[in-house]
């Protein structure tokens, strides 16, 4: 059996002084080093180019023109004038981008701490965004601080209760939630497409003829601090995404619930052993992934969706694309904000409103992004195999040596 | 990410009832008693469909007290699934019966008729069953492939592609095959040599499959969409007018409807009545004993995953060469999903996962005719396979048993 921990999780073997390349490597590895992910991406892209090169494409001129897309020139200096206006827009789309996905993928992450393979990220964002639309577009005469807060908190509580189907579903029967939460995705789609049909409960009020849901009202909408809020300005959902990275972040390191999760992922036998309830555990965690799920579905809505159409529901992949962010990010909450950051530029880069399609057709560009998010995740679960090929390499050149043992990594057993 | 995680797939899904007759053993009368009441909930809703359109619910509910009490005195006697089997589906069969009533006649014709309805039943089911043993295969020796719905997808688009490209609906099948194959061996070394988690690499080849098929179709076909003469797997007539209903179903089908039957046969012999199956399935109990009387853990484990990949893209072949006659981004839709669901209820066994693939098939083909009463109720029908599945898994109705080193990684000795 093999067993790579998360980043940080890994045991804490001394950094004796390294003699090669690849033991210093590995040595970074373990430290949760930023390395491996990084090589992953670079692979991943490499290997996207390599399709869009056989294709007959140019796949320079694309990650150009996507990166082009993205705004994060806006952060060089020499970016000036209206090219600053500009990227200054298309920074902002990103930054909408990247608030769902920080907060998606640290409700893969938390789960995967635990032992759990949460793929269940998309229903629970969907169940979010559909109790998010439906109290927004309702109590018009709310205060607005009380209606936004209302709102977020019944979404929270909305993906909360769906992915605590799982989580109970584990504890009560050991019903395995890889599957449980897959069917719960699509139930949750399916409910939504029951919902804002036509004739459906909570279609439009006024648009009998379009399958969507009523508008959001202005009280419950998040302020708007960066930008045109006519233009989709950013909103101030970026700062509650990190919010919740922070937070993650405590209750992973520095709570007794966080420990328990990651005892439970790290050993479930020990850990109930050891007295931690561990059906509890699943629960609990699972509700905390999916109250983050439906948070970023809330985050959505009000911030700049402000409706949903049966569309919109089916064309969604941010809870899908939060495993990949939660993945690259290996399960740490700064590590998530930088892969959310890096897929939210992706998929703002390739869509429709900011590539050229003389360069590149948007549609094309979209798949790329699923590709790269495929290859991502694939080799970051080969990352076993870099691990284990640098370590094997480096026992071999160390086999002589007595004090080498300790600091081996463990991935067999 | 921890690799326990495909273990538990395996894990989980134990038996911890034993109220259920094993082969071989003659199961107690309160266990047919609660059959009993299966097929008689079953008749209570049946006398109001047509042809019988009984238009009053009280023999319904007659049938049904009398279905309720069987599964009562099952349950009682500790046979909890086929007793509360029959006493949920009595209570569902009244709630069907009673609509049934109190809807026109005519309404009842149009969605109930049994020719059409087995039919639609039938092709709806064909692409399930097709992944469905796919992912026996491949589950018998040990890996969980949740890639199924990509593999289905590299079947359909490249069927299609293929297809017209060779102007061959035969040649279009092989070539999607082939990449249903390729898409498995990639599943094969993360999962066999690399000892990857099964469950994350097959996720992420389901999205590279998407993101692939998706690519390769814009930059092919671009928005106008595969061409209207797409070579078509043929249909096969049979004359088959005195068989009634029946003969109305099976009297046009797709010559892939009639493989996937085949197909469930041969792999029932080839898995379970053979030495050959019996080395396969040994590797998915036990790899460390198959290893030590001589058995290629690896190689079985290869073999079957790429085999369970060439099955699946089949069924994603039949989608877009056999049935719908074009392919669209992502036609697939979860349907890679509900075949692993068909699995599990079918628990690992072929005839189990075709009972599975027909009701799902079933659900679809009545959720495409219900619309005639309301669609708002079609649209949550929709939804029913998730549900029996999420029931299923839960072990309310019963719990299946995977393989014994379903997902769990083998490391050969000596490495």
């Amino acid at each position: 059996m093999s067993v790579t921990p998360p980043a940080g999780g890994g045991p804490e073997g001394g950094a004796a002084p390294s003699s090669t390349v690849a033991s210093r490597l590995s040595t970074n590895l373990k430290l949760g080093g930023i390395i491996a992910p990084l090589l992953t991406v670079v692979l991943a892209f490499f290997v996207g180019g390599l399709v869009v090169l056989i294709t007959g494409h140019n796949p320079f001129d694309t990650y150009k023109a996507i990166f082009e897309g993205t705004g994060l020139q806006w952060l060089f200096p020499w970016t000036t004038g209206a090219d600053r206006t500009r990227a200054a827009i298309n920074l902002q789309q990103t930054l909408i981008l990247t608030t769902p996905l920080i907060l998606v993928g640290l409700a893969v992450a938390y789960a995967f701490r635990a032992g759990l393979f949460n793929i269940g990220g998309q229903g629970q964002y969907a169940v979010g965004a559909i109790v998010a639309v439906w109290v927004g577009s309702s109590f018009a005469g709310m205060p607005h601080l009380l209606h936004v807060v209302l709102t977020m908190a019944l979404a929270t509580l909305a993906g909360a209760v769906w992915a605590g189907i799982a989580g109970l579903l584990r504890a009560a029967t050991g019903a395995n939630e890889v599957i449980t939460t897959i069917m719960l995705n699509y139930i949750a789609l399916w409910l939504g497409f029951y919902l804002f049909q036509l004739h459906g409960p909570l279609q439009n009020d006024t648009q009998p003829d379009v399958p969507i849901s009523n508008d959001v009202v202005p009280s419950a909408k998040l302020h708007v601090f960066w930008g045109d809020p006519e233009l989709q300005g950013l909103h101030i959902g970026i700062f509650i995404a990190l919010a919740a990275a922070v937070v993650y972040w405590v209750l992973l390191n520095r709570s007794t619930k966080g420990y328990e999760a990651r005892a439970v992922g790290f050993n479930p036998e020990a850990a109930r052993y050891s007295g931690i309830k561990v059906g509890r555990t699943y629960v609990l965690v699972m509700g905390t992934c999916g109250g983050l799920a439906g948070l970023a579905g809330s985050m959505d809505i009000l911030g700049w969706q402000f409706h949903l159409a049966t569309n919109d529901l089916q064309a969604s992949t941010i809870g899908f694309l939060g495993i990949a962010v939660a993945l690259l990010g290996r399960n740490t909450a700064l590590g998530t904000c930088l892969a959310a950051l890096l897929f939210g530029a992706l998929v703002n880069g390739t869509s429709v409103r900011n590539l050229d399609p003389a360069v590149f057709d948007p549609e094309l560009a979209g798949n790329l992004t699923t590709i790269i998010q495929g290859l991502v995740i694939l080799f970051v679960s080969a990352d076993l195999l870099i691990v284990w090929l640098l370590t094997r390499g480096r026992r071999r050149r160390t086999a002589p040596a007595t004090g080498g043992a300790g600091e081996t990594i463990e991935v067999t057993a | 990410m921890s690799s326990s995680t495909t273990q538990r797939l395996a894990g989980a899904l134990r038996p911890q009832r034993g109220a259920e007759p094993t082969p071989g053993e003659r199961p107690p009368r309160e266990w047919w008693m609660g059959v009993g009441g299966i097929v008689v909930a079953a008749v209570a809703f049946l006398i109001t469909l047509p042809p019988f359109e009984v238009r009053s619910i009280v023999p319904s509910i007659v049938l049904t007290l009398v279905a309720v009490g069987l599964g009562a005195i099952a349950a009682r006697a500790g046979h909890v699934r086929v007793g509360w089997g029959a006493i949920v589906l009595a209570i569902a069969c009244l709630a069907g019966a009673y609509g049934a009533t109190q809807s026109g006649v005519g309404h009842l014709e149009v969605v109930v008729s049994w020719g059409a309805l087995c039919a639609a039943m039938l092709r709806y089911a064909t692409p399930l069953t097709f992944a469905a043993l796919g992912g026996l295969v491949s589950e018998r020796s040990g890996v969980v492939n949740i890639a199924l719905e990509g593999m289905m997808l590299m079947g359909a688009f490249f069927g299609a592609y293929g297809a017209d490209k060779t102007d061959s609906w035969f040649l279009g099948l092989v070539i999607g095959v082939l990449a249903g194959m390729a898409l498995a061996a990639v599943h094969a070394v993360w999962a066999v040599t690399l000892r990857s988690d099964q469950i994350v690499a097959g996720t992420a080849l389901n999205f590279v499959a998407l993101g692939l098929t998706g690519y390769l179709y814009i930059d092919t076909y671009g928005n106008q969409g595969t061409p209207d003469n797409l070579p078509a797997v043929p249909e096969v007539h049979l004359p088959t007018d005195s068989l009634g209903f029946i003969g109305d179903a099976i009297s046009d089908l797709n010559l892939l409807v009639w493989l996937s039957l085949i197909a469930v046969v041969v792999v029932w012999v080839l898995v379970f009545r053979t030495a050959r199956g019996l080395r396969l399935r040994s590797v998915g109990e036990n790899p460390r004993a198959a290893e030590t009387v001589g058995i290629g853990v690896y190689r079985t484990r290869y073999v079957a995953v790429i085999i369970s990949g060439g099955l699946a893209a089949l069924g994603g072949a039949f989608l877009s060469i056999g049935f719908v006659h074009s392919f669209t981004q992502n036609m697939t839709a979860g349907r890679g999903f509900i075949a692993l669901a068909a699995l599990i209820f079918g628990r690992w066994r072929p005839g189990g996962l075709l009972a599975a693939t027909l009701l799902f098939g079933f659900s679809s083909a009545l959720a495409q005719r219900l619309p005639e009463f309301s669609a708002n109720l079609a649209t949550l029908f929709q939804a029913l396979p998730y549900v029996l599945t999420l029931i299923a898994v839960a072990g309310v109705v019963g719990r299946s048993t995977p393989p014994a080193a379903d997902g769990v990684p083998y490391v050969r000795e000596g490495k």
